[in-house]
């Protein structure tokens, strides 16, 4: 059995996908036209990361969770003040841009030497947690350079589920096709997991944890450096959002089956 | 679905709740509280860094201050503003208030007279005389596209030394400066159901019970509202809050004798990209007038980067039932005179929002034991100058300065304290004497719109000292046979009626299709169907695990009520007709505009009506408004 985890999750800022997102071509590559006005939300991997991490070190005495997030400071600042209310951690905040077309091994980087600086964190205990897609535009591999730089060999992507063993090892549950989970067993830490969207429902806010977690997070942000995320010699030939059509009727007492049925003709189409 | 009703109080469960203490608990964030803590952050600490006002619930540490905003961020508040920002320039004496986002110096400023480019406006006898008269002599008066510019904007309404700006922006800009100070906490996303009241003193709030189903039934995951004790509980929950409603209603502390809250307006807008040659500058400001309805006054005001905020306002003395105010923003937007402008544009954003328009009127108790009301709530608005941001900022700067005052003279926030201090302040203030000016402005509209626009330049030109007197009698609509008798007749309203009750739609298409308004020609990127407006300009959300805000207290009320307003005026179709003559509430489509409030024609056992209007989490999205 373990003294606890030392849970580490990766865990950075994306403008709200509710907004309209627009590429344009800025002075050192592509940009979000006006980033600074859009309000950001955790990157939702990250967020599933992050409950599964908190869930985890609640069930686990003795285990301490940080979040490691990068983003510009302002933009931190007003995602901590909705996720702050909900689980409790420290924050290991890099001020740095968070538009979405860094290169994903400039960001593992700075990832991986934000958990490095982290006092007191013991490698034996050591659980990085982070979204399976995250920071790399859904191909999934920041958080695999994440654990190669921290040497990290046990990795596992698009976690459902992980289940600690009393021998102290793991049991995890990775999506494969057909709907299905692959399991694997793992002796135990360190080890580095990508989640998926996990099990658990968002938590509910709590403000007496808010008010517990804001006495460290708004010191950390105080003392954020900017550090620069190079975009590592990647050259963008175009940038668009995902293409979008919509078409809105309003209907009423159609069965679920029914809709599910004009959905996919009108796919078809 | 809301036709089930809620649990009431009785089969509650007794629910053991978590208490926390605090020194001032605050509810809301818009522009006053921004006011009121950004005044107070400052005046925490020493220069030296040690505690100025200390805490006496956390002691050795400085005032312990949280704001709880139900919205699910800080930015997402509606309004397209110009203000002459003198209170707010005041709290920034050093700060280029145009570096704001989307903020803008103003430097034109023109009230038009927009004339029925359709005839199909109700437009009295005297306005279409006039547009007669316009239309036959406009080379005089120099009308153009459907227009006539005044050549004089009457002082009262000027801006020209003020900003435009976008209140989503505005609010998260100021929310990050305290935010940063970390001295005070907000958290977004985290209704409060209603203010703990102990005999005539409150003690601080309840928080919204999460994990609950639609009606308000614990499920999985059940977390009671918590009680947040504080020794003082600031209100600034804006006009539609639970809050402030909860206290207005209560016997003692709420509404002063002979005040009421009847006057309202909806205000709707869209903030649209301009095409790259629309030739407008940043910092142009349009008033306007005539159209898409002689009582729906309409403004235009252009942000940096060739975004404008273009809106209307629908006041509750508008004297039809068929109300809903989206179709009527599109058709103000394709009024020639605008859309040379607006044509080629992009829809970014969109939303709504009910505007208390009472005035002095409506100012309730300003402050009490334990509690000091502030910003739009506290009838700060002033309803001639059609300005409420800078006033509002600026009676929440005035309560933190009181707030300062008793806590270093270590007194305690009862209402002799608040009312030496804060009340004392706000009525020695510019903010006090302009609202009596406006007091009366307003109440011509009660008998017409040219009464109202007489009174309104009485008022204003004489100082105050000249408005029609006769304030406006309990909540009164008009039938639709009333409003549109006289254009189609019984038996045809009596059958679109009953048609649109079954469709479940409102009333308002069919009625200006049949009154001869055209077909608004949706283009899917500026004209798009009020449900795309939702998704697209306000990103409607709706978290699970809360109750529906929105309650029909007695649903015999409404299956007897013909007229349903409530239908009518809801900005995002989240009201429509139910079952057995109930409305239905959807909350995934609710902007929390609170126009179902002051439309209700029910005569309720309370004063606003027949809806009950709770606090609840989610609504627009979009940073933009």
């Amino acid at each position: 059995m373990t003294n606890g985890y030392h849970i580490v999750v990766c865990g950075s800022v994306v403008p709200d996908p509710l907004q309209t997102l627009e590429p344009v071509a800025g002075p050192t590559g592509p940009a979000l036209k006006n980033e600074m006005m859009l309000p950001a939300v955790l990157d939702p991997w990250a967020a599933h990361a992050l409950y599964e991490a908190a869930n985890l070190a609640t069930k686990v005495v003795g285990s301490k969770l940080w979040l490691v997030s990068v983003g510009p400071k302002a933009k931190l600042q007003q995602v901590m003040m909705t996720i702050a209310q909900r689980v409790s951690f420290e924050l290991v905040p890099v001020d740095a841009s968070a538009s979405g077309f860094a290169d994903s091994h400039s960001t593992a980087a700075l990832l991986a030497e934000a958990i490095q600086s982290i006092p007191g964190l013991d490698r034996t205990r050591l659980l990085v947690f982070g979204g399976w897609e995250s920071a790399s535009r859904g191909a999934g591999t920041t958080m695999q350079l994440v654990g190669e730089r921290l040497d990290i060999l046990d990795q596992f992507q698009g976690v459902d589920q992980l289940n600690p063993q009393p021998d102290g090892s793991f049991e995890v549950l990775e999506r494969i096709e057909g709907g299905r989970h692959q399991v694997s067993a793992c002796s135990g830490p360190p080890l580095l997991l990508g989640w998926a969207t996990g099990n658990l429902p968002e938590p509910r806010n709590n403000p007496q944890v808010g008010m517990a977690n804001m006495r460290s997070v708004m010191p950390a942000l105080q003392r954020a450096k900017s550090v620069p995320l190079p975009v590592g010699g990647l050259h963008f030939l175009s940038a668009s959002p995902p293409k979008q059509r919509r078409q809105t009727r309003v209907v009423k007492d159609l069965s679920s089956e029914q809709i599910a049925q004009e959905i996919a003709e009108w796919i078809g189409k | 679905m809301s036709a089930v009703p809620p649990v009431s109080a009785a089969e509650q469960p007794t629910i053991e709740r978590q208490q926390m203490a605090v020194d001032i608990a605050c509810v809301g964030f818009g522009p006053a509280m921004g006011g009121f803590l950004t005044t107070l952050s400052r005046s925490l600490l020493n220069p030296d860094g040690t505690v100025r006002l200390e805490s006496a619930t956390s002691p050795g540490m400085p005032l312990q201050v949280v704001c709880y905003e139900r919205g699910d961020g800080l930015g997402f508040g509606v309004s397209g503003a110009v203000t002459r920002a003198r209170g707010i320039r005041s709290s920034f004496p050093d700060v280029d208030l145009t570096q704001i986002p989307m903020a803008a110096q103003v430097n034109k400023e023109r009230l038009v007279y927009l004339l029925d480019p359709w005839r199909a406006t109700r437009r009295s006898f005297a306005f279409k005389a006039a547009d007669r008269a316009l239309r036959s002599l406009g080379f005089l008066f120099g009308v153009k596209h459907e227009a006539f510019e005044l050549p004089y904007t009457p002082p009262f309404m000027r801006k020209h030394d003020g900003l435009v700006l976008s209140l989503g922006q505005f609010n998260q800009w100021v929310s990050d400066q305290v935010a940063a100070s970390g001295l005070v906490q907000i958290w977004p996303g985290m209704p409060v159901a209603e203010p703990l009241i102990l005999g005539n003193t409150v003690t601080g709030v309840r928080l919204a019970d999460q994990g609950t189903d639609l009606q308000g039934r614990p499920e999985a995951g059940f977390t009671p509202g918590m009680d947040l004790h504080a020794a003082l509980t600031v209100i600034g929950d804006g006009p539609v809050g639970t809050v402030g409603r909860k206290i207005d209603a209560h016997a003692n502390i709420g509404m002063p004798p002979g005040h009421e809250s009847r006057e309202w307006a909806l205000g709707m807008k869209m903030v649209v990209e301009l095409r790259e040659d629309s030739g407008l500058e940043a910092g142009t400001v349009l008033h306007t007038i005539g159209f898409p309805e002689p009582e729906i006054f309409g403004f235009f005001y252009v942000h940096p980067d060739r975004l404008a905020s273009v809106g209307i306002f629908v006041p509750s003395w508008f004297g039809s039932p068929v109300r809903t105010a989206y179709r009527y923003l599109q058709h103000f937007m394709l009024h020639p005179y605008l859309w040379r402008y607006l044509q080629g544009g992009t829809l970014k954003s969109w939303g709504a929002k009910s505007l208390q328009e009472s005035g002095r009127h409506g100012e309730p108790f300003l402050a009490g034991n334990g509690y000091a009301r502030i910003g739009e709530g506290s009838g700060s608005t002033n309803v001639l100058a059609g300005s409420g941001v800078d006033e509002a900022w600026t009676t929440g700067v005035q309560l933190a300065e009181a707030v300062i005052e008793l806590a270093e003279s270590r007194r305690a926030f009862t209402r002799e304290g608040l009312e030496a201090t804060y009340v004392r302040r706000r009525r020695e203030s510019w903010v006090d004497a302009e609202s009596k000016v406006a007091a009366n402005a307003r109440n011509g509209f009660q008998q017409g719109v040219i009464t109202g626009i007489i009174g309104m330049s009485l008022a204003g030109l004489t100082g105050g000292r000249f408005a029609p007197a006769l304030r406006p009698a309990s909540r009164r609509f008009p039938s639709l046979q009333e409003a549109y008798g006289s254009r189609i007749s019984a038996p045809e309203l009596k059958q679109i009626e009953e048609e649109c009750a079954i469709q479940g739609t409102s009333l308002h298409d069919r009625i200006m299709d049949r009154c001869g308004w055209p077909q608004i020609p949706l283009d899917g990127k500026l004209l798009i169907s009020h449900q795309d407006a939702l998704l697209m300009g306000g990103g409607v959300q709706a978290p699970s695990g809360f109750a529906n805000h929105v309650i029909f207290r007695r649903p015999e009320l409404c299956r007897e009520c013909a007229t349903k307003l409530c239908v009518e005026m809801c900005s995002g179709q989240a009201i429509t007709h139910g079952e057995q003559g109930v409305p239905a509430f959807d909350r995934e489509k609710c902007v929390y505009c609170g126009a179902c409030l002051w439309n209700c024609r029910a005569d309720g056992d309370v004063a606003q009506g027949n809806v009950e209007f709770n606090a609840g989490a989610g609504g627009l999205h979009s940073a933009l408004n």
